[in-house]
């Protein structure tokens, strides 16, 4: 690193247009970065958005609007943000609609982390106004077959190929079910400032029933509500790719059915919007596979354990120092949350 | 003995001014993060009032099923750390396997909803439970 990471809005306006003027091969009097602004949302990673204006056009616009995710400064490389930006280019050239995404950088002397620039798509993000909006009815009834049909695409881009290698997989002999209950388990284990003795009996109870397939796809690792871009007409863009793995697919329907992310339309399993029945007929109408509902009820319950390792690390990241965040910190007692639905669903199924 | 207000009324005192004077005067970040510092003060508050009560009911619950009945510590810190210290007694019973079934998991499960769903109370105000 040449300089020191530049602090202010400006300053790192300033940087961003010399950095793409370099992408663009353009002289950099004769591009500028305007109104550079932090969008809501995303604890771990940074979004912000941007006017680019090009003297002489970019794809044939003198200007346009531009997205940036970074991590947040003193937080870089925790994961590979030239990986999510090959994933999703690969998704967006296999027809999963995402921003289309441009530019990736690594080098930390321009903002100070790695980050990449996409496309800004037009829409709203918020699940409760999902949920609840009037304006938004018309999208609720599409929605539940909209992301069903977004997940047998992703599940369908193909991983073979030399731009995804380093994808994060399950150990060799080692389904991706049971990698990801250890993954989970360990991390409790680590994390946890006190004992959880439902999370203990949670993780005996999911071992037990460690799914028997193994299929192995690319998933989104965040499939959910809360991380689509939506308007009147349903789902435009999934977004947030930073936890994408290669693994089993049916985790990404399990994750949109956890509790967590129904904001208490429990009568409306999948995403609060429809029924574990319509995503799993729109998934094999999609394309997708058959999946056994006892497969997906599986992935909907190591949903609700992940999500208590979620608000754990959470509390921990604040517990330990790292970031003195008051979010952070309120965080850890929603840890019961994830608690009260394991409990709810060992009950169930006694 | 402190004056009044006692600590729950200050804390009170604290959230009202955080929802009525400063949520509604921010905007974006800020006014989220001042309305999770009001949900905040609000849930001390609760815990206050409610954690001598809470804590004695799990002390007396695990020693049950754990099969002790030694006399819950006096003072907060002591209680809390005989509390984790029963807990991790419990979690290595489901540890070697001797909750996956029969009357000692009905009774644990039982246990645990009550344990959890305090927790909650503590956790989230009652229009959200």
């Amino acid at each position: 690193m040449t300089e020191p990471a530049p602090q202010t809005p400006e300053a790192m306006a300033e940087r961003l247009a010399g950095w793409l003027a370099g992408q663009l091969g353009s002289d950099p009097a004769r591009v500028r970065v305007h109104g550079l602004r932090r969008l809501a949302g995303g604890a771990s990673r940074e979004t912000w958005a941007f006017d680019l204006e090009v003297a002489g056009g970019f794809e044939g616009a003198e200007r346009r609007t531009l997205v940036l995710r970074r991590d947040p400064p003193g937080r870089a490389g925790e994961g590979d943000r030239g990986l999510e930006f090959r994933v999703v280019r690969a998704a967006h050239a296999a027809g999963v609609p995402v921003p289309r995404a441009h530019f990736a950088c690594s080098d930390l002397g321009v903002l100070g982390t790695p980050f990449y620039v996409m496309d800004f798509v037009p829409g709203e993000a918020l699940p409760r106004r999902l949920l609840r909006d009037e304006r938004y009815a018309g999208a609720r009834e599409k929605m539940t077959g909209q992301l069903a049909a977004i997940a047998a695409r992703i599940h369908r881009v193909p991983t073979g190929g030399p731009e995804l290698r380093g994808l994060a997989a399950p150990p060799p002999g080692v389904s991706p079910a049971e990698a990801e209950l250890e993954r989970v388990a360990q991390g409790v284990r680590a994390m946890a400032a006190e004992p959880h003795p439902a999370l203990d009996l949670a993780e005996r109870w999911l071992r037990a029933r460690l799914p028997k397939r193994a299929q192995v796809t690319l998933v989104h690792g965040d499939f959910r509500v809360g991380n689509v871009l939506f308007d009147e007409g349903g789902a435009r863009a999934m977004l947030d790719w930073e936890l994408c793995k290669l693994g089993d697919p049916v985790e990404d329907l399990g994750w949109l059915c956890t509790r967590a992310w129904r904001f208490g339309n429990d009568e409306r399993p999948a995403g609060g919007i429809g029924s574990r029945e319509e995503l799993l007929a729109g998934y094999k109408s999609a394309g997708g596979d058959s999946v056994d509902p006892a497969h997906l009820r599986f992935w909907e319950a190591m949903g609700s354990y992940k999500v208590a390792l979620v608000f754990i690390q959470q509390s921990w990241v604040y517990l330990t120092g790292k970031v003195p965040s008051l979010e952070l910190a309120s965080l850890g007692r929603r840890t019961a949350e994830a608690e009260e639905e394991l409990l709810r669903l060992m009950e169930e199924s006694a | 003995m402190n004056d009044r207000p006692t600590a729950e009324e200050l804390l009170r005192a604290v959230e009202r001014f955080l929802e009525r004077e400063v949520v509604p005067r921010l905007d974006g970040v800020p006014k989220f993060h001042a309305r999770v510092a009001a949900n905040v003060v609000a849930m001390v508050a609760r815990e206050i009032e409610t954690a001598d009560a809470h804590e004695h009911g799990e002390w007396l619950r695990l020693g049950e099923l754990l099969g002790s009945d030694e006399p819950c510590p006096e003072g907060r810190e002591a209680r809390r750390d005989a509390l984790v210290e029963r807990n991790r007694a419990l979690v290595a019973r489901i540890r070697a396997g001797d909750a996956d079934a029969g009357t000692f998991r009905a009774e644990l499960l039982a246990h645990l909803r009550r344990t959890v769903a305090e927790k909650l109370d503590v956790a989230k105000p009652p229009r959200e439970r």
